[in-house]
């Protein structure tokens, strides 16, 4: 067999050489993160995800070497494939900078924006994303669409109105187990993830929709409020197991295991998925042989210090703004009348009057 | 100038085409009996590309460029899909032509899947028309007791099978990709490109998807020639096309014109329609069915700089989408000075808003918020920057999505107020006006 086949591919300056094939996502976080196009559905341990969220539009300056006419449109970088000599601009080209503001919005428009009372606050895409490439304020001001929490068995709370639509959970149980009860139902915005007939998910493997959920839709209901993510502490452990590969991350509270995931890479993708034993029944340290602390680098808002005072406009604004709006209203209503002048009315004196033969009786 | 050829409804009025004898005693089937006895796959093939034929569905992509790409690799089944999925508001031309005269349609699919060597070929038909699939399925049985259909094709070794499927009624499902899912049985959702179905279709073959029109004039180009067929037309828009009229006409319905006829003329002329109802005037027109952006009654007359405007892919763009349209799938929709814009324009919103499959953002969540901004100005209850807000929204949608839908969706919004900016702030400023009934603000300088 021929050796493969490199070919060069340059994103926003920096080139590097992949095998042929290689998508321009995959070739673009091979160079590092601060040129990979964030992504919101593509989940490269699944099949066929990738294309859907369009967070990773770039713009194809060169097609090829061969044939240097750029691309007419912006291409979805998750799905389209890197040809010898492209040249892509991510971060550097004001169109996709301006269309992904674009996907932020619409993300968010039908998104509740509770991220205080979010499990997944502190390491979710979705606010990533929205922190990075986003405008913090929305133009929208119609009716949210809203849902009623769901369960779907008793470990997993289904919250769709969190929901992005990203499919990434309808792959996971198409893949990884043998039957699937959980797909999308309807179309357009009043599509909705869901199990048939609210049936519950049923399988050893169901916790991993969650691990593989970029927003708070699919939450840990063991792990229901008993942390915000950064007050935790990763440790990389393992297992004998006799259906996973027992490679975990356990989350420490203090001495408290109270949360057991699957270990992910520095995107966010799950490496070995994990059984529900594994998930939710050990959650004591002896269960587990301790490696150490997780070293991935953590894919969070919150630990890349983006919430800092630095980086964000304080309320400082807003009660200034407030305050100058609120020195120009003039209240003229009756009951502001000085309390002399009521105390003085007729009115005023037949009430008191009142008051006092119904306290004197 | 225009021939009054007809090339597709030249039989139509005869009584009884849609059997089987009345149709092959008016020289149905003659294309089959020649391609299959005196040419070759690829000599068919040749002659549709001669022909400089343009996908009737919309996207005018030629057609014998797109037969010519199809991958054929040794031992993997090719497929031919004809799509019926007709669901664009203003078009209704496959509709006619698929209940008047079906064996037309089976005829091309033979032709067509002989040159294309599909031994298996589907017809593709939205569910609400059932009485046009039963048509058919019985012209089918029809054609196949005659020989014309199953093993041996008039003793030619071809073997073809044609199956008849009912969609879901999704309008998606008119989109090449999506309605080989839906034929798959899946969710009708749009795949992500490339592959393209000539590289990877229906059951990851090999497949090419046609639309109704453009296979029923394969039978007419292999009878005449594909240099005949070229010569009908005005440059690269070869041949005839049909066009159903809807609107404020005297006379809509389904005519079959030359390409390169005069807007003009086919507005106005008594062949034609007729012009507009009496004591109106013509206001807009959606010249290809309602994703395509609207014009002004005097760019669609006349192109920007001037010159007549004529029913061709290449003079209907004239001036992009600045000052031109599309000729699209040849839904003609004229209004006249009684139709609101801003109405229009939130009706064909909320039709998209109801039929984007919900796949990528920009189209799930952006159809939702147009519709409903639109809704708002409608009913009076709009703001100024409502209006920006549409056209912004509209461009962030356009181009960024997996499927044309986006791009559907955005084009009438953006093109309403680039033309019609007028009607949307009198909307805004006259609130009560504009939710009185039948109450229409139309600036009559535009009227023609």
């Amino acid at each position: 067999m021929e050796a493969t086949q490199l070919i060069k591919v340059t994103v926003d300056g920096k080139t590097v050489e992949v095998p042929l094939g290689t998508t321009i996502m995959e070739a673009a976080r091979m160079i590092g993160p601060e040129v990979a196009p964030p992504a919101m559905c593509y989940y490269k341990p699944l099949k066929g995800s990738g294309g859907k969220c369009r967070a990773c539009l770039v713009k194809v300056a060169q097609g090829s070497e061969k044939d240097p006419r750029p691309m007419p449109k912006l291409v979805a970088s998750c799905i389209t494939q890197a040809q010898d000599g492209m040249l892509v601009e991510n971060f550097s080209n004001p169109d996709v900078v301006n269309a992904r503001k674009g996907i932020v919005e619409f993300l968010l428009i039908n998104h509740p924006l509770d991220c205080p009372v979010c499990d997944q606050a502190g390491e979710c895409h979705l606010q990533d994303f929205a922190f990075e490439h986003g405008l913090g304020t929305t133009r929208y001001e119609e009716e949210r669409r809203t849902f009623e929490t769901e369960d779907i068995g008793d470990k997993i709370q289904l919250n769709k109105n969190r929901c992005i639509l990203c499919y990434r959970c309808v792959y996971t149980s198409e893949q990884i187990t043998d039957s699937r009860v959980h797909g999308v139902m309807y179309r357009g915005d009043h599509a909705e993830i869901s199990t048939y007939i609210s049936k519950a998910i049923d399988n050893d493997f169901s916790g991993n929709v969650i691990d593989v959920c970029p927003v708070g839709a699919l939450t840990d209901k063991t792990y229901r409020f008993k942390s915000r993510v950064w007050f935790s502490k990763p440790v990389d452990a393992h297992c004998t197991c006799e259906k996973c590969s027992g490679k975990v991350n356990l989350w420490y509270k203090g001495e408290e295991v109270i949360r057991v995931t699957a270990r992910k890479n520095q995107w966010g993708e799950v490496e070995d998925f994990i059984c529900n034993d594994c998930r939710y029944e050990k959650k004591k340290t002896s269960d587990w042989v301790i490696e150490g602390p997780t070293k991935t680098p953590r894919h969070s808002v919150i630990s890349a210090n983006k919430y800092g005072s630095n980086t964000i406009k304080k309320p400082e604004f807003a009660l200034k703004f407030a305050a100058e709006n609120f020195k120009n209203i003039e209240d003229q209503r009756e009951y502001n009348k000085t309390l002399e002048e009521i105390k003085k009315s007729e009115d005023y004196k037949s009430l008191m009057s009142k008051n006092k033969a119904l306290l004197s009786k | 100038m225009a021939s009054d050829i007809k090339i597709l409804t030249d039989r139509i009025n005869i009584p009884g085409i849609e059997t089987f004898e009345v149709y092959r005693k008016n020289g149905g089937y003659e294309a089959v009996e020649k391609a299959l006895k005196k040419m070759s796959p690829d000599e068919v093939v040749e002659e549709v590309k001669k022909s400089g034929i343009r996908g009737r569905g919309g996207a005018g992509f030629p057609m014998g460029m797109k037969w010519s790409f199809l991958a054929k690799p040794e031992g993997i089944p090719r497929y031919l899909v004809c799509n019926g999925d007709e669901s664009e508001p203003g078009t209704f031309k496959d509709h006619y032509l698929m209940k008047n005269i079906p064996h037309l349609l089976i005829e091309g699919m033979i032709v067509s899947s002989f040159a294309l060597g599909a031994t298996k070929s589907f017809i593709y038909v939205r569910g609400e028309l059932m009485y046009v699939i039963r048509i058919l399925e019985k012209a089918i049985e029809e054609a196949k007791n005659a020989g014309f259909l199953g093993k041996n094709i008039l003793g030619s070794g071809y073997d073809l099978e044609l199956v008849v499927q009912p969609g879901g009624g999704a309008y998606i499902c008119g989109e090449e990709t999506a309605l080989l899912e839906s034929l798959e049985g899946k969710r009708g959702n749009p795949r992500n490109k490339p592959p393209f179905p000539a590289v990877k279709g229906l059951y990851q073959s090999p497949t090419v998807v046609n639309n109704v029109e453009s296979i029923s004039t394969t039978p007419w180009i292999i009878n005449h020639g594909g240099d005949e067929y070229a010569k009908l037309g005005i440059g690269k828009s070869t041949g005839t096309k049909l066009i159903s009229a809807s609107g404020h006409v005297k006379r809509p319905g389904v005519y079959e014109i030359e390409l390169g006829l005069p807007v003009e003329e086919f507005i106005y002329s008594d062949q034609y329609l007729g012009g507009i109802r009496d004591g109106h005037h013509l206001k807009a027109v959606v010249a290809g069915g309602s994703s395509v952006p609207i014009l002004p009654a005097n760019l669609i007359l006349k192109t920007a700089n001037g010159e007549p405007r004529l029913m061709s892919y290449e003079s209907l763009s004239d001036g992009g989408f600045a000052t031109g349209t599309m000729l699209g799938s040849g839904g003609f929709i004229a209004m006249d000075e009684t139709t609101c814009i801003v109405r229009n324009t939130w009706n064909f919103s909320r039709f998209y808003h109801h039929e984007s499959c919900g796949q990528c953002s920009p189209c799930r969540e952006g159809t939702g918020w147009m519709e409903k901004v639109l809704f708002k100005i409608e009913h009076g209850q709009g703001k100024m920057s409502d209006i920006d807000l549409l056209v912004d929204v509209a461009k962030r949608i356009e181009g960024n999505t997996i499927c044309p839908l986006g791009d559907a969706a955005a084009w009438p919004v953006g093109s309403a107020i680039r033309h019609f900016r007028d009607e949307f702030e009198w909307h805004i400023t006259h609130p009560h006006e504009a939710t009185q009934k039948g109450a229409v603000f139309s600036n009559e300088s535009i009227l023609v």
